[in-house]
């Protein structure tokens, strides 16, 4: 038991029984539905223009891309282009790369001590959280890009073929998509990790368990929806219509544990552009990724240099050079 | 990264994040009507109520299903004290019997929500035979 992740935890089941009582028995259903998600919108858009408008704002005056390879030299020395790239296109394939695969975290490392006499410090590869997140941000996606039924009528054919391979497995009715049950178990997979490994869980803080825990608690009432409690589907797509239209209804039939899950959304998206889910945009941005390391081939001159007022050894010369013929030193002119 | 880039990249963001808004303008929140058979209407009660049965019908067909396949046990008692031949798509005394128009009984409802239930790889809709 440790504070760091029993209040965030206890937050979020808060906000779950917020939404769910406040539907359920205060019939609050217009609040929950049509005013928080219109202001989590604005609040989410509002908060990540301005929070990379901020980032863009701030100085980077020097290349200081991490280089993990050889840096382009000699002729005959061959050069990494990827890992130590001196053109835009070899930035691009490494942005592409980090984005799309992750790169870096794959090259994790954990360190540890040989249980044994020597005791030794070791470092070995560490692959498992890198799974994770590939399996958790992927299954993400897809998980978001299937949404989009609810907002979309009619339903283009390209999110029906997503939604065939993702249910490819046919099993049951409704059929079990699959990006839901990796998204809740890689999201527990990455929570577990936090809680039981005892150096991960010492620098985690309650700003890594909150979202960890809301998406948690929105895949969770997701699945449940669809496949236990179950939902009228119909009424849900009048509803997502009704709001992207800006003609919100509120259908007869859709039970709390849907405005729950909205509720949860609506928080997840209005913390997202104050919290560490900044990374999202922030990856594009990283200043040791998306430069060239050209610096031995390009002058690269401080964009807020001014004109400095120097003073050269000409001046200084003819400013002491009676004092410098006096004691003996060598000058360049005499006169 | 020049800031040029940078707001470029932010319109594509915020033109993506609002996609569900722009691509609906003008749309409509209007959800199909399915149309009842005269002998559905007439009937009054289905298998469960109107919102269980909107919500739950998939679960119970699944049911159904082994029930039939696996028990040979075609008898279903319902929860209003009613029982029914369970059945999809054969004779009177079946879904289909009574909902007679898949397309308008069906059809609507799981085009407007991008279900694709596969009920009919198997099963033939009435129509289809008799055509």
């Amino acid at each position: 038991m440790n504070q760091k992740y029993m209040l965030p935890l206890a937050g979020v089941v808060l906000l779950f029984l917020l939404a769910y009582a406040g539907v359920e028995g205060a019939g609050l259903q217009w609040f929950f539905g049509i005013v928080i998600p219109y202001l989590a919108v604005i609040a989410f858009i509002w908060g990540f223009v301005n929070r990379v408008m901020g980032w863009a704002d701030s100085a980077v005056p020097f290349r200081i891309p991490t280089t993990c390879g050889q840096e382009k030299s000699l002729p005959w020395i061959k050069q990494n282009r990827i890992d130590n790239p001196d053109t835009a296109w070899g930035v691009f394939i490494r942005m592409v790369l980090e984005i799309f695969l992750f790169r870096s975290l794959f090259r994790n490392t954990k360190a540890a001590f040989h249980r044994d006499e020597n005791n030794r410090l070791s470092y070995s590869w560490e692959i498992f959280l890198w799974l994770g997140a590939l399996a958790f941000h992927y299954a993400f996606l897809v998980t978001a890009v299937r949404h989009l039924r609810f907002f979309m009528e009619p339903v283009p054919w390209c999110l029906k073929a997503l939604e065939y391979m993702d249910g490819i497995v046919q099993l049951g009715l409704p059929n079990i998509f699959m990006s839901g049950l990796v998204l809740l178990a890689a999201a527990l997979f990455l929570l577990a990790r936090r809680i039981f490994d005892a150096k991960v869980s010492y620098i985690s803080l309650a700003a890594d368990y909150f979202p960890l825990f809301l998406i948690i608690g929105i895949a969770v009432t997701g699945i449940a929806m669809r496949y236990f409690t179950k939902v009228d589907v119909v009424g849900v797509k009048e509803f997502t219509m009704g709001i992207v239209t800006f003609q919100p209804v509120i259908p007869a039939g859709v039970g709390p544990l849907f405005y729950a899950h909205l509720f949860m959304v609506s928080v997840l998206i209005v913390y997202f552009p104050m919290s560490k889910l900044m990374h999202m945009g922030g990856i594009f941005l990283s200043p040791t990724r998306n430069m060239a390391n050209n610096t031995r081939a390009k002058r690269h001159v401080n964009p807020w240099n001014y004109a400095v007022d120097v003073h050269t050894y000409e001046q200084y010369e003819d400013h002491f050079r009676d004092k410098m013929i006096e004691a003996g030193l060598p000058v360049d002119k005499k006169e | 990264m020049s800031k040029n880039a940078i707001i470029a990249g932010l319109v594509v963001f915020v033109a993506t994040a609002l996609f569900p808004f722009w691509f609906n303008i003008g749309g409509s929140n209007a959800a199909p009507e399915i149309e009842l058979s005269e002998r559905a209407k007439a009937a009054r009660y289905c298998v469960l109520e109107k919102y269980d049965m909107r919500a739950e019908h998939m679960s119970l067909l699944d049911e159904w299903r082994d029930s039939v396949v696996r028990d040979a046990d075609r008898l279903y008692k319902g929860t209003n004290g009613k029982s029914f031949n369970m059945s999809l798509s054969t004779g009177e005394d079946s879904c289909l019997g009574c909902h007679t128009d898949k397309e308008k009984f069906c059809d609507r409802c799981h085009n407007f929500v991008s279900v694709a239930p596969y009920c009919w790889e198997c099963h033939t809709t009435p129509e289809e035979v008799t055509r």
